[in-house]
């Protein structure tokens, strides 16, 4: 398996996500510049989070607009994986490779803490070393995570089984108490229709070692990995 | 005001208005041969105002530089105090630290978020100016009383603003320190500390060496923000401070994310030769100080600088404070390479003057010269002054603390309950979990330990961070306070197994011209350096932030202490709370009656009073060797120093800092009767004594951490074990962890989410 990471001017988890796939899973990865109109040829194309384009306007709205993205389209199109983790999930949203929007977390304040996920599909090259219903403790880093999208949206991705991860108590228990930013339905992460694009607010790079207080996050690679290889 | 340009006639008031003192103009006379006009007469206000120039400080911070050449291990210390904009320090492969910490009060205290997060940004540019990548930062924080709307508003907009410019730079804030006092009462203290990461072979100079080298400004446009910011932060704050408004700088961390990675970048590259940041001062700073560092001349021409507003003169481009902007020198030849790496990161890059011969900074504006100044008489030669002394009046009656007087509380249970509950104790939690604490994947302890631990990939080491100053103790004796602040902020840094190696400090007084001040500022240096002394830490620079004083009058003295330790392997940290039941706890130190400057007294008893604890140097010196010793022989499960709220508010933390809500049965506390002659018990369970810890040690350890400790001459007394979970002490404590969890998570957000 090989990958790309993408740069935007401001992303600022590039380094840890490269660091995650090249030192922690081992995988050759190399980053691709946000103004290169061509992606190399890999397996997966990883969108890292931060704050491409400071987040003006629209947290991911100009990201959207980068020469690489009309790339990174076409490359999900072709049914290949891409990761989105935080800023990187509100570029896919942007991009309209996932549906929905982010809104301001409900405190209105940036949040930074490990957080309880609860796997609900295991049937995705994402979460296919997870059982269901397998909870990992994953740190989220945001200020706009708050995932809002429409009834028919909610019911759609719920009949297509795109909800892949909801926030949740360390034992596996839904609630308001457990949910951090305020998203419908609890939602922590989303695939497409056809299961290549992933988009999450949760950082599994942050959690791929065990010095970092949790390797959870390293189940999630070594799915994708297990699944691309 | 009125327009000032080339024909604006240089007046008594005019000069009275830019702080310049009748001998320092004729000084400056002196140095020009002539009168100065307008634009020069600016540029010397903000290059000698005491931001920049240390007029008032400079005979004392010299002390620091003559303590540094006393110490062992001088080669170690890389790069020194005042040389460049921060110091550096090896740690061995290679591989060399550059950090420091700096105020950015008066503008928090008019605009907090803007005034924090340009506080940020100035810092960061400080240490990747020297071409280190910066891994951390830390901020020390203080506020008036917490239960008035004012200090809610602050609080709540400096922890934003510097959420704001840290979370986008990607550059993760792993700790710091938070009190609460009246004393800040429309003073807060905004302190931010950076530290980066280096290769030896890499470090870049602030120096505009190589006459015909091109001199560029990159980054930002400039505009009339921040015009005379260092001018401004050098008096005391008022009811028309606000009217200063817009000497406050508004930040964009999204620049600077670009600025960095493009100078990191270029610092890869064989073209660059010298880099500046234009902070306080701007571009009147940034060049006389490189040309005088290289004993150069360097000349500009306005007319090149990047602009945001039209209509600017001379005096304001000169004057601005514009954020995000830098002075790079490059070597003639090398231009295209180095216009490529910006124009990548979209940013400006205008090559705006050149080295030349001599030692003028000249600055024209198109073709016409706007100034013509010696830039070392500029940079170096302001004027120096040796403040009057005076004891306090306040001391004596302060110090005073009659001990038969303070009746011994009966229920000691509502005393811990009080203390965890006082916001400068509990968790600060909903402090750090706004900022993005663990960006990079290398924050290994969290904010909330004694210090925040960060590893360094590609090597086993670990660097380990602490900031303090309990500015009560520095205000009832701060000799004795300057002393603690350093013990303290080393003591933390061992806590997690690291060796301290040095220490940055920002040393916020009030107005120097007051003679009670500048005694304060003087014994608090005097404290710091014995400390660094025997503990043989060197100070590698800080910041020295004076004025700060509101019509309620001077804040608590507060020498803020930065120390940074080295671990050699980070498998040999030690964490700061209680990890498994059945470990054995002791404490580690010796206890004495000391209540004075306790928060233990200031909550229970309403009193700011008495001296506080006295440090034996020695005595903290080899409980540093013992604890050492015992991490390096992974003899520690766990080790927290006592502080605010003596050993049971460090027994508390120890408990519910565990994962596991872990509690402690403590018994054995008649072996540390033994030591004192009559020790009270209020003194014993809440008392501030110095050079403490508490630790926790497998109970096939506890022999060899015995002997550990003998070896040191440290007392060792083992008090009880991890047990259960509630905190029981003798028969006087008995609080279950749950609780104590409730009161210490809980109480400033409580207050802050309330409106």
């Amino acid at each position: 398996m090989k990958a790309a990471v993408i740069v935007f001017p401001g992303s600022n988890c590039d380094t840890d996500c490269f660091h995650a796939l090249r030192d922690v899973v081992k995988v050759p990865v190399e980053y691709v510049w946000h103004k290169d109109r061509h992606l190399p040829k890999v397996d997966l194309v990883v969108i890292p989070g931060g704050f491409s384009y400071g987040d003006y306007l629209r947290t991911g709205a100009i990201a959207r607009f980068s020469p690489v993205m009309e790339s990174v389209i076409q490359h999900a199109n072709d049914g290949r994986a891409v990761l989105g983790i935080c800023n990187g999930f509100q570029i896919l949203l942007e991009a309209g490779l996932l549906p929905g929007a982010m809104l301001r977390n409900k405190t209105l304040e940036f949040i930074c803490k490990h957080a309880w996920i609860r796997t609900e599909e295991n049937l995705t090259i994402f979460t296919g070393q997870m059982e269901p219903g397998e909870t990992l403790c994953v740190p989220i880093a945001h200020g706009e995570g708050n995932y809002y999208c429409d009834d028919d949206t909610l019911k759609s991705l719920h009949d297509h089984s795109q909800v892949v991860f909801r926030y949740c108590s360390e034992d596996g228990k839904t609630g308001d108490a457990f949910n951090p930013n305020g998203s419908k339905d609890h939602i922590a992460g989303i695939v497409n229709k056809k299961k290549n694009v992933l988009g999450m607010m949760p950082h599994p790079e942050r959690s791929s070692e065990a010095i970092l207080g949790s390797s959870d996050g390293l189940k999630i690679f070594e799915s994708i990995l297990n699944a691309l290889e | 005001m009125p327009s000032l340009d080339s024909t604006t006639p240089i007046t008594a008031e005019l000069i009275a208005a830019h702080g310049i003192t009748t001998e320092e103009y004729q000084h400056i006379r002196d140095i020009l041969g002539r009168d100065p006009n307008i634009t020069e007469l600016g540029m010397f206000s903000v290059m000698w105002s005491e931001h920049c120039s240390y007029k008032n400080s400079k005979p004392i911070l010299k002390l620091f530089s003559k303590m540094n050449a006393e110490l062992p291990r001088q080669e170690n210390l890389l790069v020194k105090p005042g040389q460049e904009n921060a110091g550096i320090v090896d740690i061995g492969d290679g591989l060399a630290v550059c950090f420091k910490i700096e105020s950015h009060n008066h503008p928090s205290a008019i605009e907090p978020f803007q005034g924090a997060a340009t506080g940020v940004g100035g810092i960061l540019r400080d240490i990747f100016t020297m071409g280190a990548r910066p891994i951390l930062l830390m901020n020390s924080l203080r506020f008036g009383d917490l239960a008035q709307p004012v200090s809610q508003r602050l609080f709540r907009g400096v922890v934003a603003g510097i959420a704001h410019y840290g979370n986008c730079m990607g550059i993760p804030t792993v700790g710091g320190d938070v009190y609460f006092d009246a004393s800040y009462e429309g003073n807060p203290l905004v302190n931010a500390m950076a530290l980066g990461i280096i290769k030896k072979d890499e470090i870049v100079r602030g120096a505009a060496h190589g006459i015909g080298n091109p001199v560029y400004y990159v980054g930002a446009t400039t505009g009339r923000d921040g015009l005379g910011g260092a001018a401004f932060a050098s008096k005391e704050l008022s009811e028309q401070s606000h009217e200063d408004r817009p000497a406050v700088q508004v930040g964009d961390p999204f620049m600077e994310k670009l600025l960095m990675e493009a100078c990191l970048e270029l610092l890869k590259t064989d073209a660059l030769v010298g880099m500046q940041d234009m902070g306080a001062a701007g571009l009147t700073c940034a060049g006389c100080e490189t040309a005088s560092r290289a004993s150069t001349g360097v000349e500009i021409d306005l007319a090149f600088v990047p602009r945001r507003e039209t209509g600017m003169i001379p005096y304001e481009i000169l004057l601005s404070e514009s954020q995000e902007r830098m002075l790079v020198i490059v070597k003639k030849g090398k231009e295209k390479e180095v216009e490529d790496i910006f124009e990548k990161w979209d940013l400006h890059a205008v090559k705006i003057g050149e080295v030349t011969k001599g030692d003028k900074y000249r600055v024209m504006d198109s073709g016409k010269m706007a100034a013509e100044i010696p830039a070392k008489a500029l940079a170096d030669d302001g004027p120096v002054y040796t403040r009057e002394e005076e004891k306090p009046a306040y001391l004596e009656d302060a110090q005073k603390l009659d001990l038969t007087a303070i009746h011994e509380p009966k229920d000691f249970n509502a005393v811990l309950k009080r203390l965890l509950s006082h916001p400068s104790i509990a968790s600060k939690a909903w402090v750090w979990q706004q900022y993005d604490h663990m960006v990079r994947t290398d924050t290994v302890f969290y904010p909330g330990h004694d210090a925040a631990l960060i590893r360094v990939k590609g090597t086993h080491k670990g660097i380990a961070v602490s900031t303090d100053c309990n500015s009560l103790y520095v205000y009832l004796d701060p000799l004795e306070g300057g002393k603690i602040a350093v013990a303290e902020a080393a003591r933390n840094v061992v806590c997690s197994g690291a060796r301290p190696i040095g220490l940055t400090n920002c040393l916020n007084f009030g107005n120097p011209m007051k003679p009670e001040i500048f005694w304060q500022f003087h014994n608090a240096v005097s404290g710091i350096i014995e400390s660094c002394k025997t503990l043989e830490i060197p100070v590698t620079g800080g910041n020295v932030s004076f004025y700060n004083e509101s019509p309620q009058g001077a804040i608590y003295p507060t020498p803020t202490i930065g120390v940074v330790g080295l671990i050699d392997n980070i498998e040999k940290r030690v964490p700061s709370a209680f990890q498994n039941e059945g470990d054995v706890i002791f404490l580690a130190g010796e206890t004495f009656n000391e209540i004075g400057g306790s928060h233990y007294l200031m909550i229970e008893h309403g009193l700011k009073q008495g001296l506080p604890p006295r440090l034996n140097l020695a005595r903290e010196k080899a409980l540093h060797q013992f604890i050492l010793a015992a991490a390096d022989g992974k003899k520690l499960v766990s080790c927290h120093d006592l502080a605010e709220g003596g050993l049971t508010v460090a027994l508390a933390e120890c408990c519910l800092k565990s994962e596991a809500g872990l509690g402690a049965r403590i018994q054995g506390l008649n072996g540390l009767r033994k030591h004192g002659t009559a020790l009270r018990d209020d003194a014993l369970y809440f008392g501030e004594t110095q050079s403490r810890v508490v630790i926790s040690v497998k109970p096939e350890h506890q022999k060899e951490v015995k002997t550990l400790a003998q070896k040191q001459g440290v007392a060792l007394c083992e008090i009880g074990k991890v047990d259960g979970d509630a905190l029981v002490l003798e028969e006087r404590i008995h609080v279950s962890v749950r609780e104590m969890t409730n009161l210490f998570e809980n109480w400033i957000p409580n207050i802050m989410e309330r409106q």
